[in-house]
């Protein structure tokens, strides 16, 4: 049974684990945080998507073991201060959800696309959602928060010389990243 | 500025339920663990029409964890059968449906053996140790064979593998003519065979059931759409007391009809739980969902429109072979018949006769899907319309207008019978034809034509409407559902002036708390977030009918009003016993009771203060405001609307793309705009996938070939347009509310609105017809005039899809 | 969605990988980016008694230049491939075709060399690799060896590598200065490839003087279209003269009929597309 530490929103854990635990289930069954959803198991929903070391993975297709000595953060740790990410208040301004099932994985993905392109069209919106399912917005409004997102994003990060928010990385600073762990 | 609060009605509110859902605290049903719980795994059958020779779980039973092993021979005499709440006809036929296979499996994917161990993966583990024997029956997988004599049956007691034929017909019904005399008489005769294919629902949260049997009621949790029904239809099957049960649909990831059943997995849950005596958990994967939930669609229609030359529709005659699949679920024969009443949809034709037949296959059972048997009565006629204008080389919106019930003509009885209250066909589909540039993009499909561009455009039209509000009771009763369509709300105003609603609908996305939020503020003249709506478990909720069928807010919202009034009454008389007045010297407006001619008043929260203490009440009067009330239509609502689309056909390749897509929906009153919108456009999505993409696919065995997310392609962002949508608003008179519905109308208008302009795009080549969904290679074919063109085996993997060699969609990368 | 039990190993060197899967024999699987394994693993379409996981090999991770070849280590990530510069500079076929793997997340773990030992015949790498007449380089009990990608895929999820060899880097020729373009063809934007064509192509005078093309999906490997190759050499870069050479697209492929294509719509996308990719590296 592998013994593995991982850090998960900000708290660091250590346990034994079968080798054959996702890290999905892991996040749900082991730590609680059940946040983070199964929605199929050919990894086309993308529901269960978290951040391993800063990128979108889709936690149902990581090992817990392979998550060993790495930082993941869930839409429960997303904000950190236990208020709402930009991400999270653009969902909810611009009803970018319906059930809710698919929100936690889209907006971990719609994240990390940001990080990656600070400010994307709607065509690279909808092809940087790819690998996340919605079945009950059509996507549009989906859409429309990623955008108000991304606008809500670049004005917090210039509000970072007054030192108020943490601005986003940049492109630069996301590509000069180590990627550990990733196989 | 004034202190006016800005009215609730029509104000697009921001969702309550979006704090919880976009930070993660969540409720799922399979969020949760209790103490002591075991977790069931059910083992299914991989073929399609099988005697069980032998079920062998010796193996299983030894393994680490396990607690119970159970095979359909260990609970034959407790499980019942699964049921049917629609028996369409006296003398439909309907198969014994156990929760789980005894002797015989009817489809791939049927429940055979469960274990209950310790852990989710004990019990997956177990699976594989239990060694079950087939011995092979035929199987029946087409429909149209299947309705033949002769035919192999799916259930051999009953004899034949049709289950009932349900008519109308509006000469006998005395609401038309007769369709053979107007066939017979016909200037233009357009007749089409269309294939509805299968379609799953594909909810984003699989399902899942937890029951607890370890208080004095057993609770059951599960990702439901109808809790309500649920309890009552558990209670019945099973012979337990209904008293006894409790259930709670807690956060429900979305159904569309396909959480709108009482599931095998339900029964099994709760027969294991009561069992070993403690809580047991059953989570489905979704390879589960494909094979085990139920399917949608699937009918094959067979239409005679007669009409003048000069457009005008005289006749329409249906033919329906629906498939059922195995077994006749919860509503799965009432499903077609839901539409037989729509084929005639907004238009004025003097005769209609509509025919369906049930069948059995060897397939998954079919069910409510949203929609519901509206959405492929809708593309049928406006298929038939389309095919009309081409036949008459006439405009396809002016084929319409010459046919539809005129704006002056309200209200309508339809040939069907129908009664349509309210509706201005004109207003939406100018309104649409304005934003869509209807006249640009055909004067620029006739230069692409004339270019002979590899690139063709098309313009898809569809106007519609549905019955929804689901229903009238007595309406029900005729059409011998086997319940009523009331909706059931109760308010309690607390003591402290803040209210608590309690609603029969049972939302998984809808928005209804926001929407009934703004309900019930509004009348009540409470702050918005002063109201908590409480729904989704029997015991809070005490009496509903669920949600489905957009009759959320046109029935259970009205009950919500209804009782508002009645607390309004209520508190009126404490007012004026308060206030020293005469009750008729009071009027009540945003929230306070004022006395007439004077700036004396009192507020509803110190009403509600002065009953709760009871010192100095009237006589008679008890010390609360509480109220509940019942709503039961008197009508269905009929909500319309004109959709456009312009789609981009390569010809090259057969490849589809959506251009434009304009849709004007009618649907009432609105609540909350931005709801409605929301609601629209994932209505959209579904239809086009249904145009487009998606379509289940059973192999010759019987076994569903797109049984994955990877083979089922459900489209992402990527794969969709940008919609433009408007409404225009004509109030539904069968409601105090004005309000129609809004749930399915984008998908009951959006799928033949994109296979009109396909076929539009394409029709200069001869083509008259692409079978969905119109895959490229469909399309390819039309062109090319192939013969085998729309016949060709199913098709819908984009990915291999094959469980042999390891093919997955959406993933590559792993060393050997 | 819960895979079958395994044991778990995690190598930090290839020498330990090798020795590793020596010691399972026929019962180990190597995980690398794991974006197809653990699906497999999940739907227990794949029952390995032990998983030997090359994430800790650092050493098989990242692009570099060496003698005259670019080397892709075949851990590196299809995120990684499609961002890096050497890539994007010489093997920029790789790039465009990278981005069109899957969806970000799988990019983000999915790896180059796992994706062509999977060696599933709708997977996009593989034809590239094979155009750009790539060697690959492996790693076994008995030592390293070199094998060229014509041989490297050998059938339907089979390539050459042996039970206890393990894919250490893959080299790629230069192809500075060339341009290209990979053509996907499906169904919806997460679907596999009906049929995709790689297209590199290296325009001097306006006119194709050189070119590689490899097919995507027209058999049960990819397919390198030398027909259509030799057919574009000294051709006028013009999209009819193009198309008139694409025509050559079906020449040794051996597509098959399954529930995305029938084999005659195959061949006929396989001409389009690869029409359509040369015209759109050559920038026509």
């Amino acid at each position: 049974m592998p013994r593995i530490t991982v850090h998960v929103d900000g708290t660091t854990y250590t346990d034994d684990v079968s080798a054959r635990t996702l890290l999905v289930q892991y996040l749900r069954e082991h730590l609680g945080r059940t946040g983070t959803v199964v929605g199929c198991d050919t990894s086309n929903c993308g529901a269960c998507t978290v951040h391993l070391d800063g990128q979108s993975v889709k936690s149902c297709s990581v090992l817990a073991a392979q998550a060993d000595g790495h930082e993941i953060t869930t839409i429960e740790g997303l904000s950190g201060d236990g208020g709402q990410h930009p991400m999270q208040q653009a969902f909810h301004d611009n009803h970018a959800l319906q059930c809710g099932f698919c929100t936690p994985g889209m907006i971990m993905q719609a994240v990390d696309l940001l990080s990656d392109t600070p400010e994307p069209d709607d065509q690279q919106i909808r092809e940087g959602l790819e690998g996340n399912l919605c079945r009950c917005t059509g996507y549009q409004n989906i859409v429309r928060a990623v955008r108000d997102a991304s606008r809500r994003m670049r004005a917090g990060a210039e509000a970072e010389h007054t030192g108020e928010t943490p601005a986003p990385r940049s492109a630069e600073e996301r590509t000069a990243q180590p990627t550990g762990g990733q196989s | 500025m004034t202190s006016t609060a800005e009215p609730e009605l029509g104000r697009s509110r921001k969702r309550k339920e979006d704090a919880r859902l976009v930070t993660g605290a969540t409720r799922w049903t399979d969020n949760m663990a209790l103490p002591g719980m075991m977790h069931l795994a059910v083992l299914r059958s991989p073929v399609a029409h099988a005697r069980i020779t032998s079920v062998d779980t010796s193996e299983a039973r030894r393994m680490s964890g396990v607690r119970a092993v159970v095979t359909g021979t260990d609970i034959a005499a407790d499980q019942g059968s699964l049921p049917c709440a629609w028996p369409i006809t006296e003398d439909m036929r309907s198969p014994q449906a156990p929760p789980m296979a005894v002797d015989t499996v009817n489809f791939a994917g049927e429940a055979v053996a469960m274990v209950a161990a310790r852990s989710a993966a004990e019990a997956r583990d177990a699976l594989d140790a239990i060694d079950v024997d087939y011995d092979d029956l035929p199987v029946v997988l087409d429909v149209e064979s299947a309705a033949q004599p002769g035919s192999p049956l799916v259930h051999t007691e009953l004899g034949t593998n049709r289950s009932a034929t349900w008519t109308f017909d509006s000469a006998e019904a005395g609401t038309g003519g007769d369709v053979d005399r107007a066939l017979a008489d016909a200037e233009v005769r357009v007749e089409r065979t269309f294939r509805q294919q299968r379609l799953i629902p594909a909810f984003m949260e699989p399902r899942s059931v937890l029951v607890d049997p370890t208080s004095e009621q057993i609770t059951v949790y599960s990702a439901t759409q109808v809790p309500h029904i649920l309890r009552t239809m558990l209670a019945m099957s099973l012979g337990v007391d209904e008293h006894k049960i409790r259930v709670i649909a807690p956060d429900v990831g979305g159904g569309f009809g396909g959480k709108l059943q009482v599931t095998p997995e339900e029964v099994l849950t709760f027969l294991m739980a009561r069992r070993l005596g403690c809580p047991v958990k059953w989570t489905e994967t979704r390879s589960e969902t494909m094979v085990s939930a139920h399917h949608g669609r699937d009918q094959v229609q067979r239409l005679a429109l007669a009409a003048r030359r000069d457009g005008t529709v005289t006749g329409l005659n249906v033919e329906l072979l629906a498939d059922m699949g195995a077994y006749l679920r919860l509503v799965t024969p009432g499903i077609p018949i839901l539409g037989g009443l729509m084929f005639n949809s907004i238009y004025k034709f003097d005769s209609y006769r509509f025919t369906c037949t049930n069948v059995f296959t060897t397939k998954t059972p079919t069910d409510a899907y949203r929609g519901a048997g509206r959405p492929e009565a809708t593309f049928a006629i406006e298929r038939m319309m389309d095919e009309l204008a081409a036949e008459l080389d006439m405009d396809p919106l002016e084929v319409r207008r010459r046919n539809w019930i005129d704006r002056a003509e309200f209200p309508y009885t339809t040939v069907a019978g129908l009664t349509y209250d309210s509706g201005d066909y004109e207003a939406a589909t100018g309104r649409a034809e304005e934003l869509f540039g209807y006249r640009q993009l055909r004067e620029e499909q006739a230069r692409r034509r004339q270019r002979a561009d590899t690139v063709q455009l098309g313009i898809g039209v569809s106007t519609f409407t549905e019955m929804c509000g689901l229903a009238p009771s007595r309406v029900l009763g005729s059409l011998s559902y086997g319940a009523g369509g009331w909706e059931h709300a109760q308010i309690r105003v607390l003591p402290t002036g803040k209210v608590e609603l309690v609603t029969g609908v049972s939302p998984h996305g809808q928005g209804h708390v926001t929407a009934w939020s703004q309900l019930v503020a509004d009348r009540i003249g409470v702050p918005f977030d002063d109201v908590e709506v409480l729904h989704g478990d029997t015991q809070i909720s005490p009496r509903g009918m669920d949600t489905y069928g957009s009759r959320s807010l046109s029935v259970g919202g009205m009950a919500a009003v209804s009782a508002t009034d009645r607390v309004i009454e209520k508190a009126r008389r404490i007012a004026a016993h308060m206030l020293e007045c005469s009750e008729d010297d009071l009027e009540f407006s945003a929230g306070r009771f004022g006395v007439r001619g004077t700036d004396r008043g009192t507020g509803i929260s110190d009403v509600a203060l002065a009953a709760f203490t009871a010192h100095d009440l009237p006589e008679g009067v008890e010390p609360n405001l509480d109220a509940e009330a019942t709503f039961d239509p008197e009508n269905f609502s009929f909500p319309h609307g004109t959709h456009l689309c312009a789609v981009e056909v390569d010809t090259d390749t057969g490849e589809v793309r959506i251009r434009s897509y304009v849709c004007v929906d009618d649907v009432g009153t609105v609540v909350n705009p931005l709801i409605v919108e929301g609601q629209v456009h994932g209505g959209l999505a579904q239809g086009i996938a249904q145009a487009l993409f998606e379509e289940a696919v059973h192999d010759e065995d019987g076994t569903l070939t797109t049984a994955t997310l990877a083979d089922y392609l459900v489209p992402t962002a990527a794969d969709l347009p940008e919609f433009t949508t408007d409404r225009t608003e004509t109030r539904a008179t069968s409601n105090q509310l004005g309000v129609k519905g809004v749930g399915e109308a984008g998908t009951i208008a959006s799928t033949p609105a994109v296979v009109n302009a396909v076929v539009d795009a394409v029709r200069h080549f001869g083509v008259d017809d692409v079978r969905m969904p119109c895959s490229p290679q469909r399309v390819w074919r039309a062109i090319r005039g192939v013969r085998a063109s729309s016949e060709t085996a199913p098709e819908a993997g984009g990915g291999l899809g094959s469980m042999e060699t390891g093919g997955f969609a959406g993933s590559e990368g792993d060393l050997r | 969605m819960i895979p079958a039990p395994f044991d778990y190993i995690a190598p930090s060197t290839v020498a330990e990988a090798v020795s590793a899967l020596e010691e399972a024999g026929e019962d180990a699987k190597v995980l690398a980016g794991g974006q197809s394994l653990l699906p497999v693993l999940r739907m227990r379409m794949a029952d390995p008694g032990v998983v030997v996981d090359l994430g800790g090999v650092t050493a098989l991770r990242g692009v570099r230049e060496e003698g005259g070849s670019l080397v892709i280590g075949s851990m590196t990530t299809h995120h990684d491939v499609m961002r890096d510069p050497l890539v994007h500079h010489h093997a920029k076929l790789l790039a465009q075709t990278a981005r069109t793997v899957a969806d970000p997340q799988v990019r983000h773990r999915g790896t180059f060399g796992g994706a062509l030992v999977h060696a599933d015949p709708a997977g996009d790498l593989a034809a590239p690799t094979l155009a750009l007449d790539a060697e690959m380089v492996l790693a076994g009990p008995s030592g390293a060896r070199v094998v060229r990608a014509s041989e490297f895929f050998v059938d339907y999820f089979t390539t050459a590598l042996d039970p206890a060899e393990v894919l250490v880097e893959v080299r790629f020729p230069m192809f500075t200065g060339w341009s290209a373009h990979y053509e996907k063809f499906n169904r919806v934007a997460q679907a596999w490839s009906v049929v995709g064509v790689a297209a590199a192509v290296r325009v001097e005078a306006g006119a194709i003087a050189e070119a590689r093309v490899g097919l995507t999906n027209m058999g049960s490997t990819p397919v390198r279209a030398l027909a259509v190759e030799q057919a574009l050499l000294g051709r006028p870069a013009t999209p009819e003269a193009i198309r008139h050479a694409a025509r050559h697209a079906t020449e040794g492929t051996s597509p098959v009929s399954d529930a995305g294509a029938d084999i005659d719509y195959r061949e006929h996308l396989a001409q389009v597309l690869t029409g359509r990719a040369v015209t759109a590296a050559a920038g026509v």
